[in-house]
């Protein structure tokens, strides 16, 4: 079978790879470019933990043939922090206690980063809307809709 | 296990393609196709795509709104004058779903999805549809009977008649986890009123058998009345006529007969 070659931005920067005919998002990600921070949970769209943005748009990488992103800008939570410093959204999670097992996490911040890229001022319904495709057996979503309040609070008064 | 990839400009070439091979299946959004894919579906050795702008348009200029096949339902509820699918539409997915899922990928999602077909189902929809015969528009409900031999068909898009008021056009998810989740049952009525009386009641379900069904015996007990308590409780008892629901992860076939006429009365009353 032959190979695709795809060009995409991956978190800013171009990446060229070949992948087969079919390969998801995901596999890509992950297995190809080296970036494990999207995770494969349930590989149906049930569980969230693979969301990247595609041209800032919330998806799912597990869900997204590969060659279809070719020239348009993939970011993912390997993206999110800035140089040293954790982005508002990482350290609100931290400080909250908003990770447990962590493994619901990078779905969790990108798909509040979506949320707050388009609304800086949420309020607690949008958040909950906002991390209704994201599943977590570990905290019971409490600390994370608190941590993404936190940080939209914070963005807004700093 | 590896597939071929078809990206075609139109989509009279797609449907040439998905015509010419049973083992190829048109990639919309995402959800089913490459779901399939992930849990190993080796009927699957084709993908076929087609990146035409026809099939993403939405027009609300008339009385009569068309979706495109490959019309998200994050576009449906960015649309103002498409308020009366805002319910059906939000109750799908969480955002990436909606982002990723469209209005003629979810003609042919099992349950527990499918919501928006119910929707569309009490609204009469028409699917547009095009294969090796030329294109030809389908009733819905047509369209669902025949969902599993439409192979080597492509869905161009749907099309309905707005309803005439917010009331006219009810629609309910039941779904065990908040704020959404697979559906137990979804229902949706269409209650057109004229002189005080309805006229033309429809009132479909999903998760009531293997795909959304219109109620018949529900919407024979409307017609012609006004929504009074005696026609609510008529309609409510009607409700399981002519339904064959299944078990699942979600409810039992039994718990979906004892719930539905229960619904179906709260949606009529316009009770919580």
């Amino acid at each position: 079978m032959t190979k695709i070659p795809l060009q995409f931005r991956h978190n800013g920067r171009d990446v060229a790879i070949f992948v087969d005919g079919g390969t998801n998002l995901l596999v890509a990600l992950r297995e190809l470019i080296g970036d494990m921070t999207p995770k494969f949970g349930c590989g149906q769209g049930g569980c969230g933990t693979c969301s990247v943005l595609i041209d800032g748009e919330l998806h799912l990488s597990c869900l997204t043939l590969a060659e279809t992103v070719a020239g348009r800008s993939v970011e993912t939570l390997d993206g999110m922090k800035q140089g040293p410093n954790l982005h508002p959204l990482q350290r609100a999670f931290a400080e909250n206690f908003a990770a447990q097992c962590g493994y619901c996490t990078p779905g969790m911040l990108m798909a509040a980063k979506a949320l707050l890229d388009r609304n800086s001022a949420p309020s607690r319904a949008d958040v909950i809307e906002a991390i209704s495709g994201n599943i977590c057996r570990c905290t019971g979503y409490e600390p994370i809709i608190n941590a993404i309040l936190a940080a939209a609070g914070g963005r807004a008064s700093a | 296990m590896a597939v071929t990839v078809k990206t075609f400009a139109n989509a009279s070439e797609a449907t040439g393609a998905l015509a010419s091979d049973r083992a190829a299946r048109y990639l919309g959004g995402g959800t089913l196709v490459m779901r399939a894919l992930n849990e190993g579906d080796v009927s699957i050795s084709t993908i076929v795509r087609a990146r035409d702008q026809a099939l993403t348009r939405i027009d609300v200029s008339g009385p009569r709104v068309t979706l495109g096949a490959g019309v998200t339902f994050a576009r449906v509820l960015a649309e103002r004058d498409l308020a009366f699918l805002h319910a059906p539409a939000r109750s799908i997915g969480g955002p990436a779903v909606r982002n990723m899922g469209t209005v003629g990928g979810n003609l042919f999602a099992t349950n527990p999805y499918g919501d928006f077909t119910v929707a569309l189902l009490a609204l009469d929809a028409t699917i547009a549809v095009q294969g090796g015969f030329g294109s030809r528009d389908i009733p819905i409900e047509e369209f669902l009977q025949g969902r599993e031999r439409q192979a080597g068909t492509l869905v161009l898009s749907v099309s309905c008649t707005r309803p005439a008021s917010s009331e006219a056009f009810r629609y309910r998810k039941i779904a065990r986890i908040k704020p959404k989740g697979g559906s137990v049952i979804t229902l949706a009525a269409h209650l057109p009123v004229s002189g005080g009386r309805i006229a033309g009641a429809r009132i479909a379900l999903g998760s009531m058998a293997p795909t959304p069904i219109r109620a018949r015996a529900a919407e024979r007990t409307l017609e012609g009345r006004s929504l009074d308590a005696a026609t609510i409780a008529a309609a409510a008892s009607a409700a399981t006529e002519g339904t064959s629901p299944s078990d699942n992860a979600l409810g039992s076939a039994w718990y979906r007969r004892e719930i539905v006429g229960v619904y179906l009365r709260r949606l009529l009353a316009e009770q919580e």
